[in-house]
């Protein structure tokens, strides 16, 4: 099914003067990871973040499926079916990597307001949480404080943080960081397991990784798109070589 | 962002055994003490309840409020508006409705303050209380400056039953403390239940909470109203055991008074509100009654003592009692989960 | 209400909204760049007010009493920047509150043993206590136009400042970015006492001018505070200008809400703030 999940219209981002999304167009579709990549300040963390609701557009338009998104806040596209992952690890440090997991999971109970049933108690919850931690190969750590864990742990408990709140639309911000050699063959392995049912949209800046995994690139440079295709016409690009892929590792 | 800082939720054994056996004094006080003993106690069970109150705002879900005194005193002038000059109501209904007058201020005022963060939340709340405060102080019809008494204790009569006698010192007392544990029981619950959860996932990173689904506005909004409402129970008691109500229980130093217990004792477990209400009740009586020394007299300047003790409690011991007994414990290599 | 009234209503919100500048500006700075909230800032205002007492009957002038009363509080506040706050930079919000909570009672107590607890006026110098008549019955104090002016000189001073000296521009790049500016060789701590102690002295100089007209009582200090918060939330934290122009609101507000709605003339400034946080919860000109 090709069907589109996330799609961005003329997306733009001014701070004062300065654009830092300018025009930018993309499409996701289901079953697909779309790889956005571009040297450092080119405007993929803002992107991001006007795709996630936690930044406002100037002007431009967001879809989720069939509906118009822009504008929305965070918790309300959240909502919709859109998990967003954080390039600066952004978890419940003074949790254990459990209660991490089983909160996000608990975003997707419906009437949480309950106050006197036990929140470790509900089955669904736990079920969907136990099934993220599964997913990100946490099984052996669930007990430990999430801010005690290493760097990689904590990435993986990023990502089984939005994987447990169950979306259909992955929006990934360098989920590589600061990954061993390990580590990162373990979560591309996890990424081409979960484009079998989600769309993927990926921000990365380790190549090896993008080239692997991405069925789609789009190229980012100050604030604008330069070049979207497949893999190999982004490498046959010579604007794309030109700005980036020369510089770069 | 998220901080480091974990609340102690789950009391080690030695506290909770230590607790239990307040609990046992608490129970066995009245017969122990003298009427004056008694009152006094009282008076900090109330104080306990209001500090549990603002320990499920501040300690749980991370809201500084320098305001929560305007519902405490809320409910005791609506106590004292209730009742009528010549005669006593009755405590079932008068209670509810004193508590949901407070509660409902509160979701007013939420309404607006709880879109705010950060040092702005601080700033108006202390605001909004303030307005409260003059309110009542400015207007004649609401008692003024002087305040309004309240000229007998609610009657418990219920189909020509009455249960008990609350003008009995011994009987309000043990009212007080079925209160105050039936409180401490409720919220325990609440924090354990997925709203409580929720509320403490939003004190430590509420970006991370929004980004995940929850309406956290809502959230903290219905946290500031029940808090609330709590505060308003402990104001009904409080116009009930003393008779009268005056601004000055709304206002701001009522309110840094709450901050002081709730974080004397330590945050976020309500043991340490409860804690914290008798250990501040009791230092105020110290400092109060602080000898003649020379021509100094000591007592008179308990406001200087008091802020000195704060002061050093700030700087050498921000977790309070129950968080120096966590660190005793640790080091000690106590390992209780 | 007539030309002439409103004209003196008029003069009287400005006056006092420019008050409440001088408070608003030292706390809004100290918010803005040290990150500190500081409920003892009514405490400062206080700390002016006995000072104008104490010594314009020591010099036999306000003038000098003025003078002599922003040296002594620049040091108070270089002082207690450097023995406590400075250490609060990092912490909590809570534990600021807490800290200066402490220290309103700690100093209420010191205004106690040192002045006393009785009410206290100040007197108006010769020079300054005419009126200019506005019409056959109304005049205006020329007092009020003195204060108006002294916040005025002290709020261009305060623009000069930090705009066009090269502490000022110390003092927003620190704000702006604390770890460059000290990486930059910029001295952090120098710049951040100099700010502490600048913010301390505009509220006792606040307190010194207003003296002749508010008395000198105690606890004066908290029912300013309010107001003072409640401006540095409308106008925005950081915003210095902000903190102008919300002032000057609040004294309109206020002052002209007392005389045409006297029955809710104590709630109309909390009700503006109520206006503003529903439209922008972060103040006007929130940086």
């Amino acid at each position: 099914m090709s069907e589109v999940l996330l799609s961005a219209r003329k997306l733009t981002k001014r701070f004062g003067g300065l654009a830092a999304v300018n025009d930018v167009s993309l499409d996701l579709q289901r079953k697909q990871i779309h790889a956005v990549i571009g040297p450092n300040g080119a405007g993929k963390s803002t992107l991001t973040n006007l795709l996630s609701g936690d930044l406002p557009p100037t002007s431009g338009s967001v879809r989720l499926g069939e509906r118009d998104i822009t504008g929305w806040n965070p918790e309300k596209i959240s909502r919709q079916g859109l998990g967003r992952s954080y390039q600066k690890t952004n978890i419940f440090l003074p949790f254990t990597v459990w209660e991490n997991v089983r909160l996000a999971a608990q975003s997707r109970q419906p009437h949480a307001l309950h106050w006197l049933s036990r929140a470790t108690h509900l089955r669904a919850v736990n079920a969907r949480a136990e099934r993220a931690i599964e997913l990100s190969g946490l099984e052996n750590r669930k007990q430990a404080i999430a801010g005690a864990t290493s760097h990689g742990e904590q990435r993986q408990l990023e990502i089984a943080m939005t994987l447990a709140t169950e979306p259909q639309v992955l929006l990934l911000d360098e989920p590589l960081a600061g990954m061993g050699v390990a580590e990162a063959e373990r979560m591309v392995a996890l990424l081409l397991k979960l484009k079998a049912d989600h769309g993927i949209l990926l921000v990365e800046h380790d190549m090896d990784a993008v080239f692997t995994l991405a069925d789609r690139l789009t190229v980012m440079v100050n604030g604008q798109v330069i070049a979207s295709g497949t893999p190999a016409e982004i490498r046959a690009d010579a604007g794309v070589q030109a700005a980036y892929l020369g510089e770069e590792h | 962002m998220s901080t480091m800082k974990a609340n102690l939720e789950v009391l080690p054994r030695g506290v909770q055994v230590t607790l239990a056996l307040g609990l046992v004094a608490l129970v066995a006080f009245p017969f122990a003490g003298t009427d004056f003993y008694t009152q006094m106690v009282t008076r900090m069970m109330i104080m306990a309840i209001f500090a549990m109150s603002l320990d499920l705002l501040q300690g749980v879900t991370g809201l500084v409020s320098l305001g929560h005194a305007a519902y405490f005193g809320l409910a005791g002038y609506a106590l004292a508006f209730l009742m009528p000059q010549g005669e006593a109501v009755s405590l079932w209904w008068t209670l509810p409705v004193a508590v949901l007058a407070s509660g409902l201020a509160a979701l007013i005022i939420g309404f607006f303050v709880v879109r705010t963060h950060g040092i702005y939340f601080i700033m108006v709340t202390m605001a909004f209380a303030q307005m409260v405060f003059f309110l009542f102080f400015d207007n004649k019809v609401l008692g003024g400056s002087d305040g309004l008494y309240i000229n007998f204790k609610p009657d418990t009569t219920l189909f020509g039953w009455m249960p008990f006698d609350l003008d009995n010192k011994r009987t309000l007392y043990y009212f007080t403390l079925a209160v105050m544990l039936g409180v401490y029981a409720f919220l325990r619950r609440l924090l354990w239940s997925p709203f409580g959860r929720a509320l403490a996932g939003i004190r430590v990173n509420e970006h991370r909470m929004r980004a995940m689904g929850f309406g956290t506005f809502r959230y903290k909004l219905t946290a500031f109203t029940l808090a609330g409402a709590l505060a308003g129970l402990a104001g009904y008691l409080w116009g009930t055991q003393t008779g009268y109500i005056n601004p000055e229980l709304m206002g701001f130093h009522m309110s840094a008074h709450a901050i002081m217990m709730v974080i004397l004792g330590g945050m976020g477990n309500f043991a340490g509100a409860i804690v914290g209400a008798f250990a501040f009740e009791y230092l105020l009586h110290v400092f109060k009654d602080l000898p003649q020394v020379g021509s100094v007299n000591l007592g008179k300047h308990w406001q200087l003592w008091m802020g000195l003790f704060i002061v050093l409690l700030v700087t050498f011991a921000p977790r309070g009692i129950l968080g120096l007994v966590e660190r005793f414990g640790k080091s000690r290599g106590a390992g209780d989960e | 209400m007539d030309l002439a009234n409103f004209l003196i209503q008029l003069l009287n919100s400005v006056q006092y909204g420019l008050l409440l500048f001088m408070l608003a500006a030292g706390l809004t700075l100290i918010f803005g760049i040290m990150g500190v909230v500081n409920l003892a800032h009514g405490s400062f205002y206080m700390l002016g007010a006995y000072l104008a007492w104490s010594l314009s009957a020591y010099f036999g002038s306000l003038t000098l009493a003025i003078l002599g009363g922003a040296a002594l509080s620049a040091i108070f506040g270089l002082a207690l920047e450097w023995l406590l706050f400075r250490h609060f930079y990092q912490r909590d919000h809570l534990d600021q509150v807490l800290l200066t909570f402490g220290l309103i009672y700690i100093f209420e107590e010191l205004r106690s043993i040192v002045w006393g607890d009785d009410v206290h006026g100040v007197p108006i110098p010769e020079l300054l206590s005419a009126s200019i008549p506005l019409t056959e019955n109304l005049s205006y104090p020329v007092y009020r136009l003195f204060m108006s002016g002294v916040c005025i000189a002290l709020a261009v001073g305060l623009y000069l400042l930090i705009s066009k000296t090269r502490l000022g521009m110390k003092i927003r790049a620190g704000a702006f970015n604390r770890d460059m500016a000290g990486a930059l060789g910029i001295n952090i701590k120098l710049i951040h006492a100099v700010v502490f102690a600048l913010g301390v002295t505009l509220a006792a100089v606040a307190g010194m001018i207003a003296a002749p007209i508010a008395s000198v009582y105690p606890n004066m200090g908290s029912q300013v505070l309010i107001m003072c918060f409640v401006v540095v939330v409308i106008g925005g934290i950081g915003s210095v200008r902000g903190a102008l122009i919300s002032a000057l609101l609040v004294g309109l507000v206020d002052t002209f809400g007392k005389v045409l709605l006297p029955q809710v003339a104590g709630m109309l400034v909390y009700m503006l703030m109520a206006a503003v946080l529903l439209w922008k919860p972060e103040g006007l000109f929130k940086q």
